[in-house]
């Protein structure tokens, strides 16, 4: 029970880390119809950026934890943010009325050229960052097993909350949520009604590419390494937490990544570590299967 | 001619002032973006330091270089897009040059063929020319292959790598557990692998599109990770070695007194494998090639091409799209395990590294840059991909920047293919006097 209870908490760091990449992938979705290859790999230029701008703050000599990590999280927001916007603008937008297999071939080179600049430009070699934000909490204690909750799990949970309260806020109250969920239902109507549906698209990218900074930063502070392949699986299992949510729906991406991180931890935990990306890539063959909607979404209505 | 009016020259005047106004404005802007990116990830380089502590240098020089690039880079875009006009421009060819660039898309592909055949026989002893050979025609195999089921059956498979590992694997292991040979392992190989193709193709019927992507690639990823971890069987990352070559119908050919160069009473020579490798895949590659087109007259094939062209009308004109699709999954992945097996005789090694997801996106790419079902196409891009590989070869790090780079330009610039089109067998000679487009809901 201790053991469950430890990867309970476990999958649920991993959880929320894979529901914010999740939610790019679904925004993306909704409004485009598309799936964002390249989003994986935002996700580890995020963490790319928040590892170098941790860096050169530390030199600088600040010491302060909580100060370097509000100003590495806004460094890496912004610059990530600049990432998607650049992406959208060069690789989907020309493509937006071609056929339908274009943008996706399209993000796929988009994929390769993030992940072999991030290659060439800071190496190939895995890079390590020592433990930043150290203690935990002893939650219960016996047998000599701990249940243990450290400091960084609680920043990762405490920060995916806050993020999805704006989020949600900005989706559910502001003009630019609306504007969204109008393009969401029919671009053509948005625009006739004044929606500027290319500004809107480009700020989905944006919204989506800092939310994957947030993600590529908390895995940094969590396992404390970044590569330039770490996008790749993270992405193709974000994609499935977002389609075990629903594909389209925001809350569904959220508790896509959730489950999507408990079952990677708890399989890891009670059957064999290889087999743990095989096991999270055959829930998305089974949910694709059974379940094509997700456990959130709408049935997709075919029109002739 | 009369000369234009001053006020028409002052005009023309003025809009070329703005659109140098505009260019350098747009140019300036790019480059503040590209500075911004480039700032952390070029400008400030990490690497791991003598104690594993994490230490960073910068490099203003190379992010300077790297604005300038961009800044000059959007002024000389933006002049040829003005040179060009709007991309929907189309240039009047002259008839002569239009007949006479119709009577080389006519020759090009017996001209080809010749050349190919050929090949051994001017570069016999250019074992660089030779090996880059088989390798650009394993690609045509598998463009072809993969064209099935993409450029047929418009079905986009991210995963077709798979099928590839399976054909590999299969060979493999029945070659060095049972010593079987080539010969009989060859369609086995092919069997297995199209029958992973519709273990695939089952699951993922109802899937369209990009979900249908999506899967694939996951099939893909979950064949390469089984083969890592299910180390009994095949080696796991170290792979399989000491995979037999391929004989002559029995004779092996090998610098023994019942090799081939004995029998024939010729010298021995390595280059002999070589070339027999060589009209191998060359013999595989062209079956591939005239089973396709000999199904896209069948039936079935008329149905790969109907169910491309738009699923819900199939099904409206009773055409079982279940079978179609599994038909043309296990058609594309049994000439995949075809190709694997030849692989795996070829390198006589095997590791789950030849089987990544960049090899299935290569594959893609090759069948879009030539057209997405066009065969001469397929078989051209092939040799433009790979070739472009070998000339990139120096800059190794580079190459799949320059890959990414260029999927993506093809997207924008050329999206259906530089050489060649889609365009269905069969088509109605009169257009329908209401089309599709008007009558489309929801749109």
């Amino acid at each position: 029970m201790d053991y469950f209870a430890q990867q309970l908490i476990n999958g649920l760091v991993l959880g929320s880390i894979y529901g914010l990449i999740a939610i790019g992938y679904t925004m993306v979705y909704g409004i485009v119809g598309m799936i964002n290859f390249a989003h994986g790999d935002i996700f580890m230029i995020g963490g790319f950026i928040a590892l170098i701008s941790f860096l050169i703050l530390v030199s600088f000599g600040l010491t302060f934890v909580p100060v370097i990590l509000l100003i590495v999280l806004l460094v890496s927001m912004a610059i990530t943010a600049l990432y998607g916007w650049t992406v959208e603008r060069i690789a989907y937008r020309p493509l937006r009325h071609s056929f339908r297999l274009a943008p996706m071939l399209s993000a796929i080179g988009m994929s390769f050229v993030l992940m072999n600049y991030s290659q060439i430009a800071q190496g190939a070699r895995v890079k390590p960052v020592p433990p930043i934000i150290t203690g935990g909490y002893t939650l219960y204690e016996a047998d000599g097993f701990v249940v243990r909750l450290s400091n960084v799990q609680i920043v990762v949970v405490v920060t995916t909350i806050v993020l999805l309260a704006i989020f949600t806020w900005l989706v559910a109250k502001t003009r630019l949520g609306r504007d969204m969920r109008a393009c969401e239902q029919d671009q053509t109507m948005a625009a006739l009604l004044g929606v500027d549906v290319d500004r809107t698209i480009s700020m989905t990218f944006v919204i989506g590419a800092a939310l994957a900074a947030v993600a590529g930063m908390m895995y940094l502070l969590y396992y404390g390494l970044v590569d330039f392949f770490m996008g790749f699986v993270a992405g193709i299992k974000a994609f499935t937490a977002a389609v075990l949510g629903g594909i389209g729906s925001l809350p569904g991406a959220m508790l896509g990544g959730l489950l999507i991180g408990l079952i990677e931890t708890m399989w890891s935990a009670y059957f064999s570590v290889e087999y743990k990306d095989v096991a999270a890539f055959s829930i998305l063959i089974i949910v694709l299967i059974f379940l094509p909607t997700g456990l959130l979404g709408r049935p997709e209505v075919e029109k002739v | 001619m009369t000369t234009p009016a001053p006020a028409a020259t002052a005009a023309v005047a003025a809009k070329r002032g703005l659109g140098a106004a505009f260019i350098f404005k747009k140019a300036l802007i790019s480059a503040l973006v590209a500075l911004v990116l480039f700032s952390l990830m070029i400008g400030v380089r990490t690497e791991a330091g003598p104690e594993g502590q994490l230490i960073y240098w910068t490099r203003f020089g190379d992010l300077g270089a790297m604005v300038a690039t961009v800044f000059f880079g959007s002024i000389a875009i933006e002049l040829l897009r003005q040179w060009w006009g709007p991309i929907e421009t189309v240039r009047v060819i002259p008839p002569r040059v239009t007949s006479s660039l119709a009577l080389a898309r006519r020759a090009i592909a017996p001209i080809l063929l010749i050349f190919t055949f050929l090949v051994p026989v001017i570069f016999y002893d250019q074992r660089y020319i030779l090996d880059l050979g088989i390798l650009v025609l394993t690609y045509v195999m598998l463009g072809w292959g993969l064209n099935v089921v993409v450029g047929l059956a418009g079905l986009l498979d991210l995963g077709y790598v798979a099928f590839y590992a399976v054909g590999a694997y299969s060979y493999a292991l029945l070659a060095t557990n049972f010593d079987l040979s080539f010969w009989v392992c060859l369609p086995l190989a092919g069997i297995l692998a199209a029958f992973w193709g519709v273990l695939l193709g089952f699951p993922v019927l109802r899937l369209r599109g990009d979900y249908l992507a999506i899967v694939t690639l996951a099939f893909g990823e979950i064949i390469r990770l089984v083969i890592i971890n299910w180390q009994s069987l095949t080696g796991g990352p170290n792979g399989i070695s000491g995979i037999p070559r391929p004989s002559l119908f029995g004779i092996p050919l090998s610098n023994t007194d019942d090799g081939l160069a004995a029998l024939l009473g010729i010298e021995y020579s390595p280059t002999h494998r070589i070339v027999f490798l060589f009209y191998l895949i060359l013999a595989l590659a062209l079956l591939t090639n005239w089973v396709t087109i000999r199904l896209r007259r069948l039936p079935i094939g008329r149905a790969w091409e109907a169910l491309r062209e738009d699923e819900v009308a199939c099904r409206a004109l009773g055409i079982n799209t279940t079978t179609t699709k599994l038909t043309a999954f296990a058609t594309g992945a049994m000439f995949g395990g075809f190709a694997g097996a030849f692989f795996a005789t070829r390198q006589g090694f095997i590791s789950p590294e030849s089987f990544t997801f960049q090899e299935s996106a290569l594959v893609l790419a090759i069948v879009v840059l030539g057209g997405m079902g066009s065969q001469l196409g397929v078989a051209l891009a092939a040799l433009a991909m790979i070739g472009g590989f070998e000339l990139f070869r120096g800059l190794d790090q580079y190459r799949m920047l320059v890959f990414g780079v260029a999927m993506v330009l093809l997207m924008i610039w050329r999206p259906r293919g530089l050489i060649g089109h889609r365009a269905p067998t069969v088509f109605l000679e009169h257009s329908q006097t209401i089309s599709s487009d008007l009558v489309k809901e929801g749109r």
